[in-house]
Formats: structure tokens, C-alpha cells, sequence
């Protein structure tokens, strides 16, 4: 019981973050091209995502 | 990386790619503004598929001084343009984007399916699925300890948890289910919202109720991830929806915006083309569109009609011919006395024509619906059975409560919810990836359903461009000299010809255009002449039109060196594609506005039984709407603007990505790759997909026969409610994805094009 007490909340605490990591990627267009995104790694040029 | 090696592409490619840019005015239309004197245009580049393309098109667009930001998005196949309005006092002419983008081997089209306003509602979705999804798996690992055999006070604590968790992902994630339960209940109706809107609230109700009295069993978990799994249906459900139909505004765009009037006392004057009354002359020049009905008064041209009326051959106007707003004035300018106005010109018509057929479609109801429509009521009247018939049968209401709950959430479409989204989703990538765009879920069900085919010809069956037949038999000299002297002109005929010379060509310096008839030039050879046959013999001659072909002749004082005769090329796969569509036993048609020889030819190539030639776009609406009417459902492929109304008309439409802007907008798929091959497998496709979808029904309906008496009789726990529902919904999503698979042969010749240094593999 003890352990719960300190251990429920990191999980859900780590399980956030996840959560707001996920949100701030949809959020910052990360999705919007996704294969894209595989081959502009091999890009010597600017690689800034942009609209 | 060299893999795509842009520039290096032979001859056939180029010729691939022979057909018509957008035009400026289309494109300059379908751009918009994003402010500072910027504007964005969107172009669908479906050869793009690896880091080189996007270096090339990229590369080749930031070399142009008036783009300021070029963006290629490869999952999309798509290039966004942002450049600038004005250069140095100078507009900008957006057809150099697709020209710049051409001449790196990429084909291109103009693409503005516009989903501005969609992406707020899909990431608002998308968002609530994270939500819910975060919700879930948490309430479910607290469930799994309570099932594992917690004690009393830490199961306690875990439903306590499970309730903070769940009261705002209800509120958050759940508000699209509640906005549309309220919205059909207060309009008097019952949608599948209602039981899913009742369903999580009464479990979330009652299970908070359990917990205040430390109960052994609550029901959080279920409520929630039955949230979750909804929710990734609703989302994909969204991104298939229909998209508005902007047919008609597109169709308004093609007119003119105003046009040349010629007052009595010879003063000219730039008017808008709703302002020109019946009767003033307009002065239209060369390379300018008809704006409105009128009759010549003076001057000769030839005038490109394909767009009006499917002609492939231009037509020579001279006084007294009647031409139809829309056309293009190819080569001479012309004198005409306006005979409509605007608004009851040829396209004005179309559009009417357009909002009359637009409706017929709009009663087709979505097999989902017509599922829910069932569903639904059968859902309340079992858990309202259950209900009553557990209360008064032990008298203990609550637990009566408790049943009907378990039946409610037992029941919930989880699996029904995902059985045609997911299905239309994988189908709608598989299109994709075949280079076929879906503009809406319910079109892949209705073209499952078709038995009928019909198909315009100019630019659909052919490819709309004429194309010399013979070129091995014809003299090469004689081919580079009438070359040389087609160079000058802008005739379609004359444009095949100079593409159909490989090698060098004499410089001809001053040729003469006599405009419906042809060229003239004196060289120190002689006197060369290269046009009609009438034109350059001088006289008429009768029986020109039998065959089908256009001729074109080249003279030199006096003797006819060379004929040289035109065919209307088949589109390629356009034979296949016939093959195919013939071997599933679909019933197939030519409705053309062309000659009758020019039709009868292609219907015999391509072993068409029922063809008709010469229509109007009201006829060819009505032998759509003849058809529908005999009980038969039509599939329309077509792309001008005379085949508009009938795409419309039709149960399901298909057009080319070269289709006028108004073909596109009215089909309901738009292939973007050459090949005609796209059709039946766009059709193969859509028949997988709605086996696929009657197979998830079943699955879906199957399981709920065994668990619903199981939950009636009062046996369902949070446990088995839980497990049950997951199951039924992941095993309908795992039988959804059989649907990917190979693609045809055509979709991987279509991508392997592009990458020439790569031998062309598997053609299984």
C-alpha cells in the first residue's frame, strides 16, 4: 500500500507526459508528411519543418 | 539516391507527359491568399516517391524568382508553392510552377480539393482519441490489479483513481458522441449516438455510485475504452466523410471574367461578362475564350470546342458560326455579335443542369446508416426488456439497472462503429497508392454496386491530343519541312506534327496563318502550303470526314508532297481496362459529343457495342438518367465540361486528373496516373472493400448474438464485458487490413516510370 502511494502517481505521471508529448507532436505538424520526413534526414539542405 | 535521375528521361517519356498544363487562369483561381501579396497554390505530383524527387521538384521551383517557399509532401504527393504576386510591377504567371515542375520529368496537375476547414474537426478527433486512449490503458491496468485479487482498501483507492481519471476524458473525449445524441433527440430522432451517449454515462453514473459504497464491481473501464475504440472509428469515419462539392463555383471560374466590347463608333471597352447585352459585338483575339454565346460576324479562327462538347478536332469558324461560351479561340481573332447573356449562355445551362442532377445523389444512404437505423432501436428495446424484466422478476431494481447497463455496453457498435471506417480507410490507401484519389466514403460503396459503364471519349477513352498515324511510312523530309512550318502555329494538328519530327528542321522564317484553313510559306524552294486538303488544292473535296481521321496535306507549287493523317490516340490501358470491365460482366457505353465516324472508330477498337455520338450535355444527363431509371446503376467516366452534369447524374463518377476543373470536382475519384487500368481496379477495390464490410458486419452482429443473451441473463461482469468488446473490435480492424495486398501491375509500372536506372520488375 505504502509503494502505491508514490508509485501510482509517476505512472500516471509518466503515462502524461507520453500523452502531452503526443499532443505537442500533432500539434507542431509532425505528422503532416511522414514519409517525407524519412528521406529530408539524407538532406544536406535546410531541414526545418515548415508549411 | 540517384534512383529517380530526373532530366534523363527518353523519348516515350516525354511523350507521356505530351498532355495540357493547367491553365494560368485556373491555377491563379485555385490559389489562395496568404497575405504580404503571397499566394499558395497546391499541385499533386503523383510521381514523386523518394528524397531525389523531392530535391528535383523542390530544387527546381526555389530556382524561379518569384517563389518564395516551395514544400514537397511525400505522403500526400503533393508540392505547396508560396510565391509572390507581383515581380517588379509584373503578374506572376503561376502555369511556369507547372511548367518548371514538367520539365523535371514529373507530371503534374492542379489539385485543390480544399480540407481547411476539416483539419480542425479531424485533430480535434485525433486529439480526443489520445485522450481516451490514455484514459483507457491506465483504467485498465488499475482494473487488472482489482481482477488479480486487490484487498478491500487498495481496490477502493484504484476505483477512485479510475473515477477521476474517467469523469473528464467523458467530458472531453466524449462531447462529439453527446453533441450528436442531443442533436437527433431534440430533432425527434434516434441515431447510433444515443445508446453510446447513454451507455457510458449510465456505467460512469452507476459505477461512481458502486464506488461511494466500496462496491466489489465497477465499470469504468469498459466505459472508457469503449470511448477509446469509438473514437478511432468516429476519427477515421471523419477523414472519409464527404467532402462539399464546389462543382458549380469551379464551373463559374472557367468563364471569362469579361471580354472586348466594340462599340458602334469602333471605341473598344473592357467589360465584365455579366454586363454584355444581346446584340453588342465583342472582339475576341486569339488564345482567349469564348464568353459568352454569339455568332461571327467577321474574321476566320479555328476554335478548340473539346472542352464544350468533347469535339477533338477544332472547329473553323468563319461569319455565321455559332459558338458556345467556354470555347477556346485558337487561331486567328474574331468579330462576334453576342446571342445570350451571361446568364443564359452555354454554361450557365451546364450549371442548372448541375444542381438538377446533384440532388438524385443525395438519397443514397450510407450503409452504415442504414445498419444504425436498425441497430439502434433493437439496442433500446433489449436493454429496456431487460430492465423491466430483472426488476419486476426479483424486485431488486438495481441490479435490474445494473443488467440493462451490462446489455448497453455489451451491445455498443464498438465493432460496428469500426467496420466501415477501417475497411474504407485501408481501401482509400490501397486507391492511393494505384495513384486513385476518393473524394468520399460513400462513393467506394456505391461504385461496389454498379453494373454499368459508360465512358465519354475525347479525353477520357483517348487522350484528347491528336497523334500522327504511320510516322515510319511518312518521308522524312517531308516530315521536318512540314514540321518546321507547323512550329509557327498553335493548331492541335500543327502541335502534333512538330512534336512528331525527332531530328533537325529546316528554318522557315515568315509563315502566313489562314486561320480555318492553314499555313503558308514562300521559301526559295517554293511555295509550301500545309493544311486542310480544301485549302491547299484549292477546291473541296468530298468524303474527307468517312474515315474518322484528320488529314493534314503538304503542297509545294502545286503538287501534294505528303498527307499526312491523325488519330485521336487510345488512352494506355484503355483496352485492358475494357477487357477487365467486360470480364466482371459490367454493361458498357460510349456517350460522346463527337463525330459519329470519330466514335464508331474508337467503340470498334475498343469493342464497345452501344455507342452515340453528337450529344449535348443534356443528353447525355438524360441517357444516364434513362439508364438509372431502368432500375441499372451507372458508373460515369468522363472529363469535359460537357460530361459535368451526367458525372453528377450518375450513381458513382470517375475522372481523369487532365479533366477540366468542373469534371474533377463533380466525380466522386480522380486518377491521377495515365493509365485507364486505374478503373476496374478502382472497381476490384471497391468490391474487396464491400465484402470486407459485410464480412465486419457479420463478425460484429455474430458476436453480439452470443454475448447479449449472456448479458440479459445477467452474467457479464466488467470483465467479460471488457475482454468481449476489445476482441470483437480488433478482430474486425485485423480483418479489415487483408484488404492491402499487391497493387496491379499498372500502379507499379506508373511509380517504376520515373526511375529509369532501376530495371522495371515484377509486371505479375
Amino acid at each position: 500500500m505504502n509503494t502505491l502511494i508514490f508509485l501510482i502517481p509517476i505512472a500516471l505521471f509518466l503515462g502524461g507526459l507520453g500523452l502531452a508529448a503526443f499532443l505537442w507532436s500533432l500539434k507542431s505538424g509532425q505528422y503532416d508528411d511522414v514519409e517525407g520526413a524519412a528521406w529530408r534526414v539524407l538532406d544536406d539542405g535546410e531541414d526545418k519543418p515548415g508549411r | 539516391m540517384s534512383c529517380c535521375a530526373p532530366g534523363t528521361e527518353g523519348a516515350a517519356e516525354v511523350a507521356r507527359l505530351a498532355h495540357a498544363l493547367p491553365s494560368s487562369e485556373e491555377l491563379l483561381l485555385a490559389s489562395r491568399s496568404v497575405g504580404e501579396g503571397l499566394r499558395q497554390s497546391e499541385l499533386s505530383v503523383p510521381g514523386v516517391h523518394c528524397g531525389a524527387c523531392i530535391t528535383a521538384v523542390e530544387g527546381a521551383l526555389k530556382a524561379l524568382p518569384a517563389v518564395v517557399r516551395a514544400r514537397v509532401n511525400l505522403s500526400t504527393r503533393r508540392v505547396s508553392v508560396v510565391w509572390m504576386e507581383d515581380m517588379d510591377g509584373l503578374r506572376t504567371d503561376p502555369q511556369a510552377f507547372a511548367a518548371a515542375i514538367r520539365a523535371t520529368g514529373y507530371d503534374t496537375h492542379l489539385f485543390s480539393l480544399t480540407t481547411e476547414g476539416d483539419d480542425a474537426l479531424r485533430n480535434q478527433l485525433i486529439r480526443a482519441v489520445a485522450v481516451a486512449g490514455f484514459a483507457a490503458t491506465n483504467i485498465m491496468l488499475l482494473s487488472v490489479s482489482v481482477w488479480s485479487g486487490a484487498e478491500a482498501a487498495t481496490r477502493d483507492l484504484f476505483h477512485w483513481i479510475s473515477a477521476f481519471i474517467a469523469g473528464p476524458t467523458l467530458i472531453y473525449a466524449g462531447r462529439f458522441f453527446y453533441q450528436s445524441a442531443w442533436n437527433a433527440l431534440r430533432h425527434g430522432r434516434t441515431n447510433m449516438d444515443v445508446p453510446i451517449a447513454l451507455a457510458i454515462t449510465l456505467s460512469y453514473t452507476v459505477s461512481l455510485w458502486e464506488t461511494l459504497h466500496s462496491a466489489e464491481h465497477v465499470w469504468f473501464d469498459a466505459t472508457v475504452s469503449l470511448l477509446f475504440f469509438l473514437l478511432i472509428g468516429r476519427a477515421l469515419d471523419h477523414i472519409m466523410r464527404d467532402r462539399a462539392r464546389s462543382a458549380i463555383t469551379g464551373l463559374a471560374r472557367l468563364s471569362p471574367r469579361g471580354a472586348m466590347v466594340v462599340r458602334p463608333d469602333g471605341t473598344r471597352d473592357y467589360r465584365p461578362v455579366e454586363e454584355i447585352a444581346v446584340g453588342e459585338h465583342l472582339s475576341i483575339s486569339a488564345g482567349e475564350r469564348i464568353p459568352v454565346d454569339c455568332r461571327v460576324l467577321s474574321g476566320a479562327s479555328d476554335v478548340d470546342r473539346s472542352i464544350v462538347n468533347g469535339e477533338s478536332d477544332p472547329l473553323a469558324a468563319g461569319p455565321g458560326t455559332q459558338l458556345e461560351a467556354g470555347a477556346m479561340n485558337l487561331t486567328g481573332s474574331l468579330l462576334v455579335e453576342a446571342v445570350a447573356t451571361a446568364r443564359n449562355s452555354f454554361l450557365s445551362e451546364v450549371i442548372g443542369l448541375m444542381e438538377a442532377a446533384e440532388g438524385g445523389r443525395a438519397r443514397y444512404r450510407r450503409i452504415a446508416d442504414r445498419a444504425a437505423q436498425i441497430y439502434s432501436p433493437v439496442v433500446h428495446f433489449l436493454a429496456l426488456v431487460s430492465f423491466l424484466g430483472w426488476g419486476f422478476y426479483d424486485g431488486d431494481w438495481k441490479h435490474a439497472m445494473l443488467v440493462a447497463i451490462a446489455v448497453l455496453i455489451i451491445t455498443c457498435p464498438c465493432a460496428l462503429g469500426l467496420a466501415v471506417p477501417v475497411v474504407q480507410v485501408v481501401a482509400a490507401g490501397r486507391l492511393f497508392a494505384g495513384g486513385v484519389m476518393v473524394k468520399d466514403g460513400s462513393a467506394m460503396e456505391r461504385l461496389a454496386e454498379i453494373d454499368t459503364a459508360v465512358f465519354d471519349k475525347t479525353g477520357t477513352l483517348t487522350l484528347g491530343k491528336p497523334r500522327l498515324v504511320d510516322r515510319e511510312a511518312v518521308n522524312r523530309s517531308h516530315l521536318a519541312l512540314a514540321a518546321a512550318l507547323a512550329a509557327h502555329s498553335r493548331h492541335p494538328l500543327s502541335m502534333a506534327l512538330a512534336a512528331a519530327n525527332a531530328g533537325p528542321m529546316p528554318v522557315i522564317e515568315t509563315v502566313g496563318e489562314i486561320a480555318g484553313g492553314g499555313l503558308e510559306a514562300a521559301t526559295s524552294q517554293g511555295m509550301l502550303r500545309l493544311g486542310s486538303r480544301a485549302f491547299a488544292c484549292g477546291k473541296a473535296v468530298v468524303g474527307e470526314e468517312a474515315h474518322g481521321l484528320s488529314e493534314v496535306v503538304l503542297w509545294r507549287d502545286g503538287v501534294v508532297l505528303e498527307t499526312f493523317r491523325f488519330e485521336d490516340a487510345l488512352r494506355t490501358g484503355a483496352a485492358e481496362a475494357i477487357t477487365a470491365l467486360k470480364r466482371e460482366r459490367i454493361e458498357m457505353a460510349i456517350l460522346s459529343g463527337d463525330r459519329a465516324p470519330a466514335v464508331s472508330r474508337v467503340a470498334g477498337m475498343l469493342g464497345i457495342g452501344h455507342w452515340r455520338a453528337a450529344l449535348s450535355p443534356r443528353e447525355k444527363t438524360e441517357e444516364v438518367a434513362e439508364r438509372t431509371a431502368a432500375g441499372r446503376r451507372v458508373l460515369m467516366v468522363g472529363d469535359g465540361i460537357n460530361d459535368a452534369p451526367a458525372l453528377a447524374a450518375a450513381h458513382v463518377s470517375i475522372a481523369p486528373a487532365t479533366a477540366a476543373d468542373v469534371g474533377r470536382q463533380a466525380a466522386d475519384f480522380v486518377f491521377l496516373h495515365e493509365s485507364l487500368e486505374a478503373i476496374p481496379f478502382a472497381f476490384e477495390t471497391a468490391r474487396r472493400a464491400d465484402r470486407l464490410i459485410r464480412q465486419n458486419f457479420a463478425l460484429a452482429v455474430g458476436y453480439n448474438v452470443i454475448a447479449v443473451p449472456v448479458a440479459i441473463l445477467g452474467h457479464a461482469t466488467p470483465l467479460i464485458a471488457a475482454i468481449a468488446m476489445s476482441t470483437s473490435s480488433i478482430i474486425v480492424v485485423l480483418n479489415s487490413l487483408r484488404l492491402r495486398g499487391e497493387l496491379p501491375a499498372f500502379a507499379t509500372r506508373a511509380t517504376d516510370e520515373a526511375r529509369l536506372t532501376t530495371p522495371v520488375v515484377q509486371a505479375a
